[in-house]
């Protein structure tokens, strides 16, 4: 066994390179100055200055529109297709379709965001839908790659399903829907949480796809953040990722709180 | 008790409305199989697979003003129908340098930073699989937390760390040193997609590492085997199949990465990604950039599939 | 063939050849692809028997089970359930429940959910459920624990929960499948007198499919031993036991010494078997279906053996036969004797240890005679 001083150095190092950046990121947003990066003063001006401002907010506002729909759909086409993948062993085209539903998960994004908004175009000007890019466009899109990983993470809870629970289900009278309602969905249901909260993050996460899929006037929130990045850093940027760090650090530690909890009750009974 | 349990003939069975829907459907030819696949296939069709095929498509047209801005692959003229394909996008990606450069440099810095992010993830890995039971989940979300965090955010913090009066360098003139130059460097790229695509690493060498089995170490020590050989004979060999995972979930979104680039890269990081984005946003050549997206598709199709075939092994272990 | 002694005619319905089975499996072949899991099973259980399916893994016993729980339908043969064709209904349309080797106890549900599940789905009054769940907990001693999730309780209550579940809608018929298999041996011994209780208070009619030999002799009312998607035997416990009808079936239970022998006298009251393997003769006294100079196989329980340091009389010159003890594994009640014989074969004999600390016992290295009465052994032809 390696017990050595190497181990936890390296480790120690590399959440220091993990966690250094972000920690800056948070300390500076706090700064009188806008220079971000010399410190001249606690302040909370930036984090007023964000909520006055008009696009921002809307484009805040838009990107979490989209994420909502967007992780709603997603989870259920990825549930439906992890159904499929681990319980119908066998069917015609299942290689095509477990490829299509995983291959998202690594297709780089300017291709999804190319190849979608060249479907979108050629549909318009064959079928007359969808009229114009937005958030419509926007929304199917996200929803086509967050079902990848929606599926990932329903498929992996499935198989470790113990089947004899609807087996009993359904000897002791419940049809094969009423089993699916009242055993599967309940066993899966955290699994289903933790999809849909992904694909919320993933789709209010993205740039890339949402840039070639959107239309005049519907920009999202890290498109936005883009442009302002692009033009130099601004202190309100900062303030911005720490309130998103925030959120997204109380969200995961309530989850695993509530998954520690949780834990005996996985004990298959 | 005797008489209370005697087997009866069970209450006739009312009609539920669940076993009357079923039947309903189970009339008209539509079993519960169809119906769980109907929805994602479609949907997978039309706007997965489907799009992939346009992009080919209209990677064989050529620039054109007007709406839409490429030619028309098809076109009646006279009664009959045509076809016209256009290589031509096809032979300036191969002719023009700019393009082959800029696959060779997109996959080369890939490359590299793929091998930096293992170097620093395998022993964050193995230190977390080997950590008592109690820290190893509160490590592991440790490594999680930054990826739900927005990426883009990210990248924007390495730029407040990493920029000429930067964090690094305002520490560095403590000690009287000059201050570095490290944005717009292919330097600065590296060190962006190890910071983002570390903890895509670190989860699948987790996953193959934390499976090992102690004893396996302890019988090696026990036949005569140093820390090092073990490591090397031993736990490398196993834990392949997580390296080959967690190598191919950072090297091929890599090769496409367009934010990283563009944001930490100078004007001369070539990557194929920001090609394409250029080419669609700048140049508005869509069928150029259809072609490159389809040459794109081309180099990441092993990678996909090395990746497949690791992703099994690391689950069936 | 071993003939069976004469019976006393009595209330085993298996024994009337006028009486009714209460499931009856016709012909009944499961392949998966190309694999028979069941091939051509037929078998007639009747009401209130406790009927165990014997086998090892791959035998094709819990696919039989499956079958008449629904989960899987025949390729081929039909199971008819209290005179209605059973073959083609749903699990949960058949008067048929199970407890599963896993409990299958649903996680989200506390016990008397789990219990009262089959009940609403029959729609039932919530008062009379209540009541139904209130008597089923008192039948397996769980009064107390209604509220408790499954994971909140022992191996031992979640076992007690699933038979409760599987008794509540009134079943006529339970399959249980390896019932005991998760406890250890200890409960496990208790809990089998608790089932046959049960089984014996309800009068259900029990199929229990076990790979635990001595679980399925102490439950059952008759056996079918299973052996590669086929039944070996169908019998009484002492039947399987005591007169085995193939190798497969001596060798599967308990264990037997089987030797090689053919037919030299072939009398209607008695059969002489020359055996090269035992160096002996073997005298049969009573009648065999076979012929002069056939070959055939003669199997004997270790316990039907007898130790001797003297030579003894023998029975018509047969029936005896000398070795040297080569090992004793001492077992507390009983001591297992590996008899290396004059003809290199190994003989396993087992003796019980009736005298505390016995100076006199047979012991290691000695020269001793090997003897069985006449009807000890079991002629096997298959």
């Amino acid at each position: 066994m390696r017990r050595g001083w190497f181990l936890p150095i390296a480790a120690s190092l590399g959440f220091a390179f993990l966690y250094a950046p972000i920690v800056s990121l948070v300390i500076f947003s706090f700064n009188e100055s806008k220079l971000v990066t010399v410190w001249s003063g606690f302040s909370t001006k930036w984090y007023g200055e964000l909520f006055s401002d008009p696009q921002l907010l809307g484009a805040a506002w838009l990107s979490l529109q989209i994420a909502a729909i967007s992780a709603s759909i997603a989870l259920v086409l990825g549930t439906l297709a992890a159904v499929a993948l681990v319980r119908f062993r066998r069917f015609k085209g299942r290689t095509l379709f477990s490829g299509m539903v995983s291959a998202p998960l690594v297709m780089p994004d300017v291709i999804t965001g190319l190849a979608l908004l060249l479907l979108f175009v050629a549909m318009e000007s064959t079928l007359g839908w969808p009229q114009g890019r937005g958030m419509l466009t926007i929304v199917i899109a996200h929803a086509t790659f967050c079902t990848a990983y929606v599926c990932v993470v329903v498929q992996s809870r499935l198989s470790d399903f113990d089947r004899s629970l609807e087996e009993a289900a359904m000897d002791l009278g419940a049809s094969p829907l009423r089993t699916f309602f009242d055993i599967t969905l309940p066993i899966i249901a955290p699994a289903l949480v933790s999809g849909w909260l992904l694909g919320f993050t993933l789709s209010l996460d993205d740039l890339v796809i949402a840039s070639f899929v959107s239309g005049p006037g519907s920009s999202t929130l890290p498109m936005v953040i883009f442009s302002k990045v692009k033009l130099g850093v601004s202190p309100d940027v900062n303030a911005l990722a720490t309130i998103i760090i925030a959120i997204v650090a109380l969200g995961v530690l309530i989850a695993t709180i509530l998954q520690l909890r949780a834990r005996p009750k996985k004990a298959r009974g | 008790m005797t008489t209370a349990h005697e087997p009866t003939i069970p209450p006739p069975r009312r009609l539920r409305p669940w076993n009357a829907v079923e039947r309903r459907l189970a009339k008209v030819g539509i079993s519960g199989r169809v119906l769980v696949l109907v929805a994602p296939v479609l949907w997978l069709l039309v706007f997965f697979l489907v799009p992939l095929a346009v992009v080919f498509g209209i990677s064989l047209a050529t620039k054109q003003f007007g709406r839409p801005p490429y030619s028309a692959l098809l076109s009646t003229e006279e009664g009959t129908v045509q076809l016209t394909l256009h290589l031509s996008n096809y032979i300036k990606l191969f002719t023009d340098n700019l393009y082959v450069a800029a696959y060779l440099s997109s996959i080369r810095i890939a490359a590299i930073a793929t091998v930096i992010t293992l170097l620093i993830g395998y022993p964050m890995a193995y230190a977390i699989a080997r950590a008592p039971d109690r820290w190893r989940n509160i490590l592991l979300m440790l490594v999680v937390l930054p990826f739900f965090t927005s990426f883009l955010l990210r990248v924007y913090a390495l730029t407040g760390f990493m920029r000429g009066n930067g964090v690094i360098n305002q520490f560095l003139g403590l000690f009287g040193i000059e201050p570095l130059v490290m944005m717009q460097t292919d330097f600065a790229v590296y060190v962006g997609i190890v910071y983002t695509y570390l903890p895509f690493m670190i989860l699948p060498l987790y996953t193959t590492l934390v499976k090992l089995d102690t004893a396996l170490f302890e019988a090696s020590a026990d036949l005569g085997a140093r820390p090092a050989r073990t490591f090397l004979s031993i736990t490398l060999p196993l834990s392949l199949p997580g390296i080959v995972a967690g190598s191919m979930l950072v090297f091929i979104p890599a090769i496409g990465e367009f934010v990283i680039p563009s944001l930490l890269g100078g004007p001369g990081t070539l990557m194929i990604g920001r090609v394409l984005w250029d080419e669609f946003f700048t140049n508005t050549n869509w069928p150029r950039a259809a072609a490159v997206a389809m040459a794109m598709l081309v180099v990441v199709v092993v990678p996909i599939m090395l990746l497949q075939r690791a992703q099994s092994a690391v689950v069936e272990k | 063939m071993a003939k069976k002694p004469p019976l006393a005619i009595d209330t085993r319905p298996w024994r009337d050849p006028k009486a009714k089975p209460f499931v009856r499996i016709r012909n009944v072949t499961k392949k998966f692809g190309d694999v028979s899991a069941v091939h051509d099973v037929s078998l007639d259980i009747y009401k209130s028997e406790l009927f165990c399916l014997l086998g090892g893994s791959g035998s094709g016993k819990s696919t039989l089970l499956r079958m008449l729980a629904g989960f899987e339908t025949p390729t081929s043969g039909t199971i008819e359930i209290d005179g209605q064709d059973m073959t083609q209904v749903a699990p949960y349309n058949r008067p048929v429940n199970m407890m599963f080797q896993s409990y299958a106890l649903f996680p989200h549900m506390n016990v008397e959910q789990n219990i009262a599940y089959g009940l609403k789905r029959d729609g039932l009054p919530r008062a009379e459920i209540a009541a139904r769940v209130a008597e089923l907990l008192a039948l397996v001693k769980l009064q107390d624990y209604g509220a408790r999730k499954p994971h909140q309780l022992s191996g031992g209550q979640r076992q007690r929960v699933a038979l409760a579940r599987a008794l509540a809608k009134r079943p006529k018929l339970l399959l249980l499948d390896e019932p005991l298999g998760a406890l250890d041996k200890k409960l496990r011994e208790e809990t089998q007198f608790e089932l046959v209780k049960i089984q014996e208070t309800l009068g259900v009619t029990f199929i229990v499919v076990t790979h635990d030999q001595e679980e399925a002799m102490s439950l059952a009312t008759r056996i079918g031993v299973m052996n590669q998607g086929e039944i070996a035997m169908i019998g009484e416990p002492t039947d399987i036991y005591e007169f085995p009808n193939s190798k497969f079936v001596a060798n599967f239970i308990g264990s037997a010494n089987m030797v090689e022998g053919v037919v030299t006298e072939d009398e209607p009251d008695h059969v002489r078997i020359r055996s090269a393997e035992l160096g002996c003769d073997i005298h049969v006294g009573h009648g065999v279906d076979c012929a002069p100079d056939q070959l055939l196989w003669w199997a004997i329980r270790p316990e039907k053996l007898h130790l001797s340091r003297d030579k003894p009389a023998g029975i018509h010159g047969a029936n005896v036969t000398h070795g040297m003890v080569e090992d004793i594994g001492y077992l507390g009640d009983m001591s297992v004797y590996q008899v290396l014989l004059d003809s290199g074969m190994r003989l396993r004999v087992t003796q019980t240890n009736t005298v505390r600390g016995n100076p006199d016992a047979i012991t290691w290295d000695e020269q001793v005679y090997v003897t069985w009465g006449d009807t000890s052994g079991s002629v096997l032809t298959v």
